[in-house]
């Protein structure tokens, strides 16, 4: 018992410290990235390649005077942030790193619960994540947060169905939703090369999901909640000090947790040849975020009813298809082969 | 509406990113600033300075034109007496005060304009830095240029 409660402490500091470092090292990719596509340098001052940036940033942070409305509704204003960090650090305990390991003598699975809906129970945490933004957006009683919390429970909505309908297609050909099935389930390769990714019998699937995982978390083109040409900064206009901090976080760990899922459904989870399982995972989910950045960089913001037609006319139909069709091989192959 | 989004995610944005993706590959165009610097353009305004004539003597002649043809009311003169015993300017005045606000200038260039002797005249030192805003009222001691033997003379 003792035992088994010291491992998921453990397991429990390591998502911790790794997600943490993973949230401030990926605002120092954004930035040199985003930088880089500008033909500029990005932070380099603040240590070799401004790799002290994110250090930097945070003790700033941490001592920027906390500014609280007068108008705000004292709970809700503290709860928000709070709300939206633990749903988004939550997400992350069924993410499946690598296969279970044997660690004297015990066998150790790579993430803290081994939930059998594990993937249904990320995008339960996702949305839990929008009552932050929401509630945030509201207790401030400022138009400009208000509407942002509003456009971003508008956007969940649309983009929620796509996004659960556009990995059913997944989880009718492997029959689970466990994170670690899914994986093996796309072990080995096809005429001996190509990887039995998901992506290539689910291209369309693992498509939508990419656009709806990008809308989900709130990043551009789909960040109409933050929109700071019309709404200031959309729901946290009015956050500063370490409560700004919070929602920051919750949006990039958002972030390497969506990548962390396209990883484990689409793209083979932690297999690869050659190097250790870990490794692979996060070099994956390293590939997705820097993808996250460059459309940053490439796409100007959707205007909002285009948003919500592009949710409700193309992707939703289109998810539809995709379970139909899916549905319907896996059907037939069952009758006939 | 689902053709126009294929075109767009087909054809649009794999352009769009490419486009991106090739402008990261440039070298940078940032101007490093403390170790680098822009070169100024020939005709550039930046700091005052008052110059005197060859023989030492200062221009100013302490009329306030400038002063009066400021249109930021950056600048203040008091004008005082030239005698045999202390003699600053050729004529029978000078400037025994002069300050100019750095704050409030806007490197117009109107008080060089307007200066009668060519006293005032705008450099091309721009770096101005203090920790207080009494740092910026540049007073005539900083103003004025060397006398012409000394060996800091030529800035600006
Ligand atoms: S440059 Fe223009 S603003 Fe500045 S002191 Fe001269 S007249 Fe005034
Ligand atoms: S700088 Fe020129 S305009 Fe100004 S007080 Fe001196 S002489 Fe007159």
């Amino acid at each position: 018992m003792a035992e088994t409660l010291a491992i998921i402490f453990v397991k429990c500091g390591a998502i911790l410290v790794g997600l943490l470092t993973g949230f401030a090292y990926m605002t120092w990719v954004e930035r040199k990235v985003v930088a880089r596509i500008q033909v500029r340098y990005g932070p380099n001052r603040v240590g070799p390649f401004g790799l002290m940036q994110p250090v930097a940033d945070g003790l700033k942070l941490l001592f920027k005077e906390d500014i609280m409305p007068a108008q705000a509704d004292r709970l809700t204003y503290i709860l928000a942030p709070a709300i939206s960090l633990i749903a988004a650090l939550m997400a992350f305990a069924v993410i499946t790193i690598g296969p279970a390991v044997n660690l004297f003598g015990r066998e150790v699975t790579l993430n803290l619960a081994d939930v059998n809906v594990g993937v249904l129970y990320v995008l339960a945490m996702a949305s839990m994540g929008v009552y932050g933004i929401i509630l945030g957006g509201w207790s401030t009683n400022n138009k400009y947060s208000f509407l942002g919390g509003l456009r971003s429970a508008a956007q969940v909505i649309s983009y929620e169905l796509s996004l659960g309908l556009s990995l059913v297609g997944v989880l009718l050909l492997t029959g689970s939703l466990r994170p670690l099935d899914i994986v093996q389930a796309q072990g080995g390769y096809w005429l001996g090369f190509i990887p039995r990714w998901f992506i290539f019998l689910q291209p369309v699937g693992a498509a939508l999901f990419m656009i709806c995982a990008v809308a989900d978390v709130n990043r551009a083109p789909f960040d109409l909640p933050e929109a700071d040409t019309e709404l200031v900064a959309g729901y946290h206009t009015d956050y500063s000090s370490i409560k700004f901090a919070l929602f920051f976080m919750a949006e990039y760990i958002n972030m390497i947790t969506m990548s962390a899922l396209t990883v484990t459904l689409f793209f083979g989870g932690w297999q690869g040849p050659l190097l250790p399982p870990a490794l692979w995972f996060s070099l994956k989910v390293l590939v997705f975020l820097f993808c996250f950045v460059w459309l940053r960089a490439t796409l100007p913001r959707l205007r909002y009813d285009r948003l919500m037609g592009l949710g409700w006319k193309v992707l939703l139909p289109l998810a539809l298809a995709n379970v139909f069709v899916t549905a319907l091989a896996v059907v037939l192959k069952e009758m006939y082969f | 509406m689902l053709e126009r989004f294929f075109q767009n995610v087909l054809v649009a944005l794999p352009k769009g990113l490419y486009t991106t993706l090739k402008h990261s590959w440039r070298k940078p165009v940032t101007v490093q600033y403390p170790e680098e610097k822009l070169t100024l353009p020939a005709r550039a305004r930046w700091r005052h300075y008052l110059r005197r004539w060859d023989n030492g003597l200062e221009r100013c002649i302490g009329c306030a034109l400038c002063a009066a043809a400021c249109p930021a009311d950056a600048i203040y003169v008091e004008a005082g007496e030239n005698t045999e015993g202390a003699r600053f300017s050729p004529g029978e005045r000078y400037g025994k005060v002069y300050e100019i606000n750095m704050i409030r200038c806007i490197f117009c260039g109107f008080c060089q304009e307007a200066c009668p002797t060519e006293a005032i005249v705008l450099g091309k030192v721009y770096e101005f830095v203090s920790y207080g805003r009494d740092g910026f009222i540049y007073t005539k001691d900083m103003l004025l240029e060397p006398p012409p033997d000394d060996s800091r003379r030529g800035q600006g």
